[in-house]
């Protein structure tokens, strides 16, 4: 076997390609081999490591030093001193306040977390199954297959007491066994890809980085509940991601652990990808079936739940990719280990993208019951320039607001509820006080009407109409009552939607009425933005129209 | 690959793959560290590394890390080399590549030091 004295680690996620990573990679390639290294240095692209501020970014081992912000032109001095002499480049290394240069494990950025379905990224090749396997790969998948019973394993996900990552928080366990006792000869694993909240890209992190955890955990599902077909419907958006995955799905048909008689057992499990064409409501869940069967991307009533009634009318078992992420970890390592980690009632880790005003953007995983504050000041290391924090968006467009005066509660699916806000997806936009909450709540609230369905009334109309008392507000042309309106609307849109785009549509803006109601008043009846983003205008004119120039709903 | 047909077998790869990847788990059992000041390429350092490895590829141990650092000072024993292995460090002078591939032979695989390259030895 080939030794490498470096092994280089270049974090090839989407964001440090897009920071132009891929240059400097080559830029590395080429000098390497003009100093005739190429035995001697191993270069490994692996999936995002998190910090994505600090991109393109590369961590070099055995010492584990932090490289970050690197052009191509860096690559020749890190070559002929680092590679060559074994003297690390300071200037283009991670450095704290105190001078002191720390390692990938010292940076409190990376220390501070909780990593469990990130656990490979920016470790290991995602294109390369062997690195997955040394990490323990597929160890549950053969645990399971080879010395558990499928009610052993469902079992086991039921102990852990995991919850679903999709932003619902439904017990896992729970969804596995009703989808096992469900009557039927054919039964689907369905996988939700489907990532589209603005700012949040947890489940691409996964497929690109380590792709091979979802399709252990997915094959693992399948045993468990008798299925021998599964399906990851991926948006189209996500192009490194579904080559990734095609990839991974072939090495692992190579390896024996995707298709037929896996590990030499009696179980069989086929995988495929579809990919979607860029609806945010085909991420809910009925819409996401519908979307493969080859119809309209449209949510139907439930009940039936996917469970009993789900792709083509068979019994489903629909997760997303974080959830299967877990899967792996908690069946090699047992529900014991997984329990320890989180608090009661919300078992295991959360990963969120964390973006905004706030030091250190990017990929974090963390214990679930962590205070925002620790979130926030500990691991994203506080607001920026000396700002004061306003308010933090947790949970994508249809999240809520939590305010500085909450920064203490901790992080879980029941107290978020209680703030009017909901986990979601993972996504965490940190505000200062430069920013508007009325305009915050109008610039979500655009997504949702852009993205409604159009199949049920609350949402198609109402979420206009919400949109429209919104604009008139933030234009200085907001009247008495109008905060009213904004509440018993969003409550009926709350109540009547069919699916859970429209029922969560509202949050934004009702969280941020809760808490920020004076900035609304200051806007209605003084016509002033106290954050100064809105320009109020003092006479009536023609008022915008909203995107892609639809058709006016009637008044 | 070859298709996996039993748990036992990915188990096999699984501790093959893992040995490859020593590098990055910081907890390799003999850690090597080569002086690679001006005065220690000048004098061979590299070839001596280079043979070095090609020796541990042979003899396939990888549960080594392997460090490079400025010079120590000593630019009369150049080129050197520092063995860390049980809780000792040892450092070899004037090491050519020959003598690098015996060193994996038998200390660092075996743990036997060549007293008659040493020039220093201390408890870590």
């Amino acid at each position: 076997m080939k030794i490498y004295r470096i092994h280089a680690l270049i974090c090839a996620g989407g964001q440090c390609i897009s920071a132009g990573g891929n240059d400097f990679e080559a830029a590395l390639r080429v000098e390497i081999e003009k100093h005739g290294l190429e035995d001697e240095v191993q270069i490994v692209e692996t999936g995002c490591m998190g910090a994505c501020e600090m991109g393109p970014m590369m961590v070099v081992y055995p010492e584990g030093t932090l490289y970050i912000n690197l052009q191509p032109e860096n690559a020749k001095e890190i070559v002929e001193e680092h590679f060559l002499k074994g003297r690390k480049v300071q200037r283009f290394m991670w450095q704290k306040e105190d001078g002191h240069f720390p390692t990938l494990n010292e940076v409190p950025f990376f220390a501070l977390q909780t990593k469990i379905v990130l656990r490979n990224c920016g470790i290991i090749n995602p294109e390369n199954i062997d690195e997955y396997i040394a990490y323990d790969g597929y160890t549950g998948l053969g645990k399971a297959v080879g010395e558990m019973t499928p009610q052993e394993v469902v079992k086991e996900i039921e102990d852990s007491g995991l919850r679903g990552r999709g932003g619902a928080g439904f017990p896992t366990g729970l969804k596995w066994k009703l989808t096992a006792q469900a009557q039927g000869d054919q039964k689907y694993v369905v996988c939700n890809a489907d990532e589209g909240d603005p700012g949040a890209y947890m489940d691409r992190s996964v497929l690109e980085g380590d792709p091979h955890t979802l399709i252990e955990g997915m094959a693992i599902a399948g045993y468990a509940v008798g299925a021998n077909q599964g399906f990851i419907y991926c948006r189209a958006e996500y192009p490194l991601a579904i080559k990734r995955l095609q990839k991974a799905i072939q090495q692992a048909k190579m390896a024996g652990l995707l298709g037929k008689n896996i590990l030499g057992t009696d179980f069989s499990f086929q995988l495929s990808i579809r990919i979607g064409a860029g609806a945010f409501v085909c991420g809910e869940e009925t819409a996401l079936l519908s979307s493969i069967e080859g119809k309209r991307g449209e949510p139907r009533k439930k009940p039936p739940y996917p469970a009993t009634s789900g792709l083509f009318g068979l019994p489903t078992l629909i997760n997303n990719v974080e959830t299967f992420a877990n899967i792996p970890v908690i069946v090699s390592k047992g529900s014991s280990f997984f329990n320890a980690i989180g608090k009661e009632g919300c078992r295991g880790t959360k990963v969120f993208s964390l973006a905004g005003h706030v030091n250190t953007t990017g990929l974090i995983e963390v214990p679930l019951g962590i205070s925002m504050k620790e979130i926030i000041y500990d691991i994203g290391g506080g607001i920026p320039g000396g700002k004061v924090f306003k308010g933090a968006l947790i949970g994508g467009p249809s999240g809520g607001v939590i305010p500085s005066s909450q920064l203490d509660v901790p992080i879980d699916y029941e107290h978020l509820n209680t703030l009017g806000a909901i986990m979601g997806s993972g996504g965490l936009i940190v505000m200062d006080e430069s920013s508007c909450m009325v305009d915050i709540a109008k610039f979500f609230l655009q997504f949702t009407v852009d993205e409604s369905c159009g199949k049920c009334t609350p949402c198609r109309e109402g979420t206009r109409q919400m949109y429209e008392i919104l604009d008139r507000i933030t234009q200085g042309e907001g009247v008495p009552g109008d905060i009213e309106k904004l509440e018993s609307l969003g409550k009926v849109i709350q109540d009547t939607s069919l699916c859970g785009l429209g029922q969560s549509a509202p949050n934004p803006v009702l969280s941020s009425i809760r808490w920020f109601r004076d900035e609304y008043l200051a806007h209605i009846e003084k016509k002033e933005c106290p954050a100064g983003v809105c320009t109020m205008k003092k006479t009536t004119t023609t008022k915008e129209e909203p995107r892609r120039g639809r058709k006016k709903a009637s008044t | 690959m070859a298709k996996i047909s039993s748990l036992e077998e990915l188990r096999k790869i699984r501790n093959d793959a893992k040995e490859s990847m020593k590098t990055r788990s910081g907890n390799a059992k003999v850690r090597v560290f080569a002086s690679m000041g001006t005065v220690g390429i000048a004098g061979g350092a590299r070839e001596a590394l280079k043979a070095m490895i090609d020796e541990l590829e042979k003899r396939n141990f990888h549960d080594v890390e392997i460090v490079e650092g400025g010079s120590m000072g000593l630019d009369k024993e150049e080129p050197i080399i520092r063995i860390e292995r049980d809780g000792f460090e040892t450092t070899y002078g004037k090491v050519t590549p020959d003598m690098a591939r015996q060193i994996v032979a038998q200390h660092i695989i075996n743990g036997q030091m060549i007293s008659e390259w040493v020039i220093a030895r201390n408890e870590k």
